[in-house]
């Protein structure tokens, strides 16, 4: 690291007095020659610092293909060539011009070796050659890389980027980045201290970790400034956390809610204790893992659609497997909840080995597609992608089953059938066809909850049982029979847990929450929501 | 009296049961301990211990049956009681090492030598002695099902809610007991046992005394239960079961009723567990699993609920089904066992004993016709099935009425 | 009433004895075969794991088949599912040694699958060979450990992390799944970081069940406590299943191999295979192998894979490594004693030198654990790691921690006459079954 510091030093120094006569071309290609030789990341680090330090902007697709692991030597005439894989060749192009320069097969090219280190040393050095690149974006990226690792002799360069940025976002991080770079440098106090203003002001953790570091080694005016401006983020920081662990609660409970909707009609509604449920969720998840095999060897433009695709087919093969069950062996347990429990869980001890059989033990991989990856900040709030789309699915699934359930026809018998069978059936429903089709509703649901799920957890035959307790204690905690208990028994399971797991770690907390079911169940024997009815058992 | 209740086979039955629980006790040690290795009648070791095993599981089972063949509570926690009553025997093995551990610690276990305890936790405290163990494992169980039943059965949790407050009791100890700092040894469990009372775990005399104390403790356990349910006590845990309201209407106490037959039941689960861990070698909060509870519903219904000897007849079949399928078709033995499940529940709703009995039942009811007819009387002679057709069909919890209800 | 009573009879004397007569029904070993016992997991939850060392072993049995059997014999496989269930992994291993007779057995992925075989092995004097990196602090006369000791894996890794290579780290998050091994490493670790200077306050450790899938409060523990101003490393010993959504969530909350690396010791090719490593470049993890690792014997067993279970895609792993080394081992151990009778074979094991598939050799040590190089990977876009950092020798399994304070004294040498796994050399004497 002094070393990589000490050369940046003396490299960005020379870049700073010489910028204007650049190297030429011959000059890159000899130092970009040098990687063939360099031995062990140091040696490779200091090339890329001599090259970084030409303050080309050619030099910069070179570097980035190194970072990626893309900059091979070829081992016939030593020359370094960015590659491209494809299938078992990699194509290769010239390093500057990015000429294409043929085809090698994999072992006649030896790739030049990278690490953190050396990709975070690459990084900077690319921060600082991408400061005036025209795209915005990109000149984000470069000052928020400076402002994470600020360095006096960064001001100038900065100071010249600020003069010219138009866009207010990108100058903003700037200043920013120049006031880092002002606290590690011999600047006189005075500045050192508007630094400190305008970094306090961004109040997120990177300026904590920023102070901290200068809090470390500062005199006492700066020092004191720091300290202050750190209890400052900190208190901010403490609501914020507050905040954040009802975002996780309630992102906990949207997978609690997505993971128990599905039973809550197929156990809820229909009485029977399917010990299967999680099998179906499994289902739906496999059933991602096909549709994204299929596009990605088919289709690979389709990718971001993947998941559109796969909900409606997990919906239909689960469905359709819980068609089966129901119409093989659940109508006939009918008036015998019980053994309903012992034949589902058979059911799923088959179901399991068969996806074990299928698709093998090990967990399949199943993509983000682009859409799902990442977060965005809201205030110091870091809310990822996925978990915010799987929170708006979870309560889309819930709305559409609610309309189902209440405002349908075939809600309506639905609701009619478990209510009073035989009236149902003298009222000219077909009871036997409402049951197959509830039952295959109760398990489409749940496969479509493994569409979800898949996003976050692994795909392997024991992603189910994972989620059957959490399942039952969900419902069993709403009141059976009520949707809506579904929902707020899964959102404040949710909140509460996560907002014990802080204070009690991750496995005290699940236990304190396990026990607080425990004793709500006795103060409410029927579950928050419990139905109400006329008979004397309730 | 009990005879009332009780068909004439099913007294016999009790009988036949334990009369071959107590042969077994002698038989089978005497042809692994006196018979030579290459005679025909000679039983190994490991067979000795395997069925050891599976008495103990049989015993788990029956248990469950007392609760929820003759009193309607369907736990999905005795796994639970199980494994505490095996953790306390455990933790007396564990003590017996004393200093022979790896680490040579005379006072702590080697699991709590390597993650630093300096000194024992009072909750290990007297398990050095036998009787202090053998107290715990009756107490500990007992304890627990007393104060977790005293709450949920005066608070009126009944059906499903109360399976599934079992439920969440014993995943909440599966995740207590996984803790490696509540000093139970964490996921490793208690284990490396030496000696019990004296004696070597692994010699074979110690085995066959082990096999012979569960198959007497088996035996004892079945008498007891059909002491219990022949009795008039026995008739209102019936009652409860069937009816619970009504029975409360007359002026019981269900509560009390439920609470006695559930901490009864959690105590034999806690020996079954005692028996079961010096023969195993290993107790592990893998025990805890929900999914262990249910296959011990699992066996009692293949058996036949409510038939004492069925839960007994289901363990061992459905154990010895999975020693040998785990062997014989390691890959695809889940789908034999998932299979099974899922026939006996559709062609033999009661169990394999309760099958037998109504095809008896049956036979007998048309031979006294029969006979009858010849006779020229009424064939009330077949009756008493009426009343044990009622014992049959319990458990009816989720609907009260003859059509499916929503769930309560 | 005959009827009955001798049905019931049937019933019952049919489930206690018929099950046992089934298994006990004695298997007539042909005498020209020697029989080696598989113990792997292949339902429940570890099945994930370990179905695929059961396939390695197949194809390692076939091809010494293929090169003419042992001593003459064939050999044959007797593979059975323990299912993940530690007792039943205790009654398997005792089904396969007295029913089936096998002359060894290659099984077992966790700790306590060990801990629960142990005493059979010992008490029925057979071979376990153990394939799967662990904590350390046991070594068994019967058992041959061909994983990584916590030296032979974390050790290293944390040096590299702490050098300048691997970014000077100050300051360390040990996060582990609660049971033994995370346990003991991050004790171990724990007390290495101390003696290297490191603070108490410099070093956060945390737990997580089994199984755990909701990361996010974790995930952001981390980054707060990497916002400290210093270089800051994750130290995982988090379990299998649990990877996968630990690692979804470092992608998604932004955590970058190059602020905050996370370092693994139980992630491997076959974890990975589940994941979108795109995000994840960089995160490292320590191992004894990697399928990257460019020699002809590992391209040979590359290759040898892929034909045996008939699919391109499947990856290799360390512990398939390690039941090659240890297979090996046993075979040449067996020829070097012209028998496969254990004691015999466990004599003639401390030694035994075979070639690894990091192009070096192995060799038993008197302590039953093998010498192995360590190797520091990177996670590649591909799925696959790259070799950044390996040990310049070969690194021998230290069973006992120099770390812990009550094992620092004790040593393991099967070698008459000490024959004793853990010998005090401060007290001069030797605490386990070898005196006893």
């Amino acid at each position: 690291m002094k070393l990589f510091r000490m050369i940046g030093l003396a490299l960005l120094f020379l870049l700073a007095t010489l910028s204007l006569s650049r190297a030429g071309e011959a000059d890159l290609r000899g130092i970009i020659a040098k990687f063939a030789t360099a031995k062990g990341f140091s040696e490779t680090g200091a090339v890329v610092h001599e090259l970084a330090a030409t303050g080309d902007p050619l030099v910069e697709r070179p570097l980035a293909a190194l970072a990626d692991g893309a900059l091979y030597v070829r081992k016939a005439d030593s020359l370094v060539l960015v590659g491209k894989e494809v299938g078992e060749s990699v194509q290769l192009f010239d390093p500057l011009s990015g000429e294409a320069a043929g085809e090698a097969a994999k072992d006649d090219i030896t790739k030049i070796k990278v690490n953190n280190t050396l990709r975070r040393v690459i990084r900077d050095a690319l921060g600082t050659l991408t400061l005036g690149a025209k795209d915005p974006a990109v000149r984000l990226a470069a000052a928020g890389t400076m402002f994470k690792t600020p360095d006096a002799a960064n001001i100038e360069p900065l100071d010249t980027a600020i003069a010219n940025e138009t866009v207010p976002s990108v100058k903003a991080l700037l200043e920013q980045a120049r006031a880092a770079s002002v606290l590690v440098s011999d600047r006189p106090e005075a500045d050192k201290l508007a630094a400190i203003q305008l970094i306090g002001a961004r109040g997120d953790r990177d300026a904590v970790s920023l102070l901290t570091s200068v809090e470390a080694n500062a005199s006492d005016a700066v020092k004191q400034a720091a300290t202050a401006a750190i209890a400052n983020i900190n208190s901010t920081l403490a609501f914020w956390d507050a905040g954040q662990n009802i975002w996780y609660g309630i992102s906990l409970g949207s997978v609690l809610l997505l993971a128990a909707i599905g039973l809550a009609i197929t156990f809820g509604v229909m009485g029977v204790i399917n010990m299967a449920h999680g099998e179906m969720v499994m289902l739906g998840a496999y059933t991602t893992f096909v549709v994204q095999q299929v596009i990605r060897t088919s289709f690979p433009g389709l990718f971001d659609w993947s998941l559109v695709i796969a909900l409606p087919l997990a919906f239909l093969v689960a469905g359709f497997v819980g068609f089966v069950i129901e119409r093989g062996i659940i109508r006939f347990l009918y008036g015998r909840p019980l053994e309903t429990l012992l034949a589902t869980w058979g059911v799923s001890l088959v179901l399991q080995q068969a996806v074990r059989s299928i698709f093998g033990p090990t967990n399949q991989e199943v993509g983000n597609p682009s859409w799902m990856s990442g977060s965005f900040d809201i205030g110091q709030l870091a809310i990822t992608w996925n978990r915010l789309w799987i929170l708006v699915f979870a309560l889309s699934v819930f709305a559409v089953l609610l309309y189902v359930m209440k405002r349908t026809p075939w809600g309506l018998q639905m609701r009619a059938v478990t209510a009073n069978r035989r009236m149902a059936a003298s009222m000219g429903i077909k009871t036997p066809w409402v049951d197959a089709l509830t039952f295959a509703l109760g398990s489409g649901i749940a496969g479509i909850a493994g569409v979800a799920l898949s996003q976050i957890d692994n795909v392997s035959p024991n992603l189910g049982r994972s989620y059957i307790i959490d399942s039952f204690m969900v419902v069993v905690f709403g009141g059976v029979g009520n949707l809506w208990g579904t929902l707020v028994g899964a959102f404040s399971l949710g909140i509460v847990n996560k907002f014990l797991e802080p204070y009690a770690g991750a496995v005290l907390g699940k236990i304190v929450v396990l026990v607080l079911i425990i004793l709500f169940i006795q103060k409410r024997p029927r579950g928050l929501f419990a139905l109400k009815g006329r008979a004397v058992e309730a | 009296m009990s005879g009332r209740f009780f068909a004439k086979g099913a007294d016999r039955r009790i009988a036949i049961t334990i009369f071959i629980l107590l042969a077994a006790a002698i038989i089978v040690p005497l042809l692994n301990l006196a018979v030579a290795p290459a005679s025909a009648f000679y039983i190994p070791s490991y067979i000795v211990a395997l069925t050891g095993k599976y008495l103990c599981y049989a015993l788990l089972a029956l248990a469950l049956d007392l609760v929820w063949g003759y009193c309607g509570i369907l736990s999905l926690g005795h796994g639970a009681f199980f494994a505490l009553g095996g953790y306390a025997m455990g933790m007396y093995l564990m003590r017996q090492i004393g200093s022979r551990g790896v680490y040579g610690n005379p006072v702590l276990p080697d699991f709590m030598v390597f993650l630093n305890y300096k000194e024992l936790p009072w909750f290990w405290y007297g398990f050095d002695h036998f009787w202090f163990a053998g107290l715990m494992v009756l107490a500990v169980p007992g304890l627990l099902a007393f104060i977790f039943g005293w709450f949920a059965f005066r608070s009126r949790v009944t059906g499903v809610y109360l399976s599934i407050i079992t439920q969440a009791m014993t995943y909440a100890l599966l995740l207590a007991f996984f803790r490696n700092d509540m000093g139970f040894g964490g996921n490793n469990g208690l284990t490396d046992f030496k000696d019990i009372l004296g004696f070597n775990v692994q010699a074979d005399a110690t085995r066959s005394s082990l096999f012979a104390a569960s198959a007497v403790t088996l035996a004892l356990a079945v008498f007891v239960t059909w002491a219990i349910v022949g009795s008039k006590y026995g008739k209102l845990l019936m009652a409860v079961r069937d009816a619970e309201s009504r029975t409360r209407f007359l002026g019981w106490r269900a509560e009390n009723v439920k609470l006695f037959a559930f901490t009864v039941s959690a105590v034999m689960a806690g020996i079954a567990g005692a028996l079961y861990v010096p023969q195993v070698g290993i107790i592990n909060p893998g025990e805890f699993e929900p999914s262990n509870s249910i296959e011990v519903v699992i066996w009692a219904a293949v058996g036949g609920r409510g038939t004492i000897v069925g839960p007994i007849v289901g363990a061992l079949l459905v154990n010895a089904g999975k020693s040998w399928f785990t062997g014989v078709l390691p890959e695809f033995w889940l789908f034999a066992l998932g299979g099974l499940f899922v026939a006996v529940t559709l062609f033999l709703p009661k169990g394999i004993v309760g099958m037998w009995d109504s095809w008896r039942g049956n036979a007998r009811a048309l031979r006294a016709a029969s006979l009858a007819e010849k006779a020229g009387t009424d064939p009330e002679v077949a009756q008493p099935k009426v009343v044990r057709a009622a014992a049959r069909t319990p458990g009816e919890w989720l609907s009260s009425g003859p059509e499916p209800q929503p769930a309560e | 009433m005959r009827g009955n009573f001798s049905t019931i009879t049937k019933i019952f004397s049919a489930s206690v004895v018929a099950a046992g007569l089934m298994m006990s029904a004695p298997a007539r070993a042909a005498d020209d075969t020697i029989k080696v016992g598989i113990l792997h997991s292949l339902s429940g939850t570890m099945a994930i794991s370990e179905t695929t060392l059961k396939d390695a072993m197949l194809m390692l049995i076939d091809e010494q088949n293929a090169k003419g059997g042992l001593l003459g014999k064939k050999l044959e496989a007797v593979v059975v599912d323990p299912a993940s269930n530690w007792p039943l992994f205790a009654e398997k291993a005792r089904e396969l040694i007295s029913k089936d007779k096998v002359a060894a057995v290659f099984g077992c992925w966790t700790s306590v699958s060990r801990k629960s075989v142990l005493p059979v092995f010992s008490e029925l004097d057979n071979i376990l060979f153990y394939p799967v990196q662990y904590e350390g602090e046991e070594s068994e006369r019967n058992v041959f450990y061909t994983g990584a000791a916590p030296n032979q894996q974390a050790i290293p890794a944390v040096d590299y992390l702490m050098s300048e290579d691997g970014g000077s780290v100050k300051r360390w998050v040990l996060e582990g799944t609660d049971y033994v091994y995370p346990r003991t490493t991050n004790k171990i670790l724990e007390a290495y970081l101390k003696a290297k200077g490191v603070a108490a306050e410099d070093i956060m450790v945390n737990y997580t069940p089994f199984g755990f899938s909701d990361w996010q409060t974790e995930v952001s523990a981390i980054k707060k406590f990497g916002s400290a101003g210093k270089k800051t490393a994750v130290v995982s010993t988090v379990n299998g299943d649990a990877n996968v959504p630990f690692y979804k969530e470092l992608g998604n909350q932004g955590i970058k191999a190059e602020d905050i690396p996370v370092m693994a010791f139980s992630v491997g090719e076959e974890e990975l295979a589940g994941l979108d490593t795109a995000p994840l470049v960089g995160h490292l993890a320590a191992w004894n192998y990697f399928e990257s690792i460019d020699t002809p014997e590992n391209k040979k067993f590359i290759a040898d894979w892929h034909k045996f279970i008939k699919n391109d895609k499947r990856t290799t792993n360390d512990p398939m490594e390690a039941h090659y080394i240890g297979f090996n081992m046993w075979v040449k151990a067996v020829e070097k004693a012209g028998t496969t009778d254990p004691d015999k074979v466990i004599d003639a094991m401390v030694g035994v030198s075979v070639p690894n598939l990091t192009g070096g050799y192995s060799t038993m040590m008197p302590n039953h654990h093998i010498t192995k190089p360590v190797l520091i990977g990177e996670i590649q876009a591909d799925g696959q790691f790259e070799t950044v950092s390996r040990t310049p020798g070969l690194v021998m399994g230290d069973e006992w921690s120099d770390y812990l304070p009550d094992s620092k004294d004790l040593i393991s040498d099967w070698r008459k006459p000490l024959s004793c796994g853990n010998f005090n050399v401060a007290s001069g004497k030797c605490g386990g079954k070898g005196t006893n």
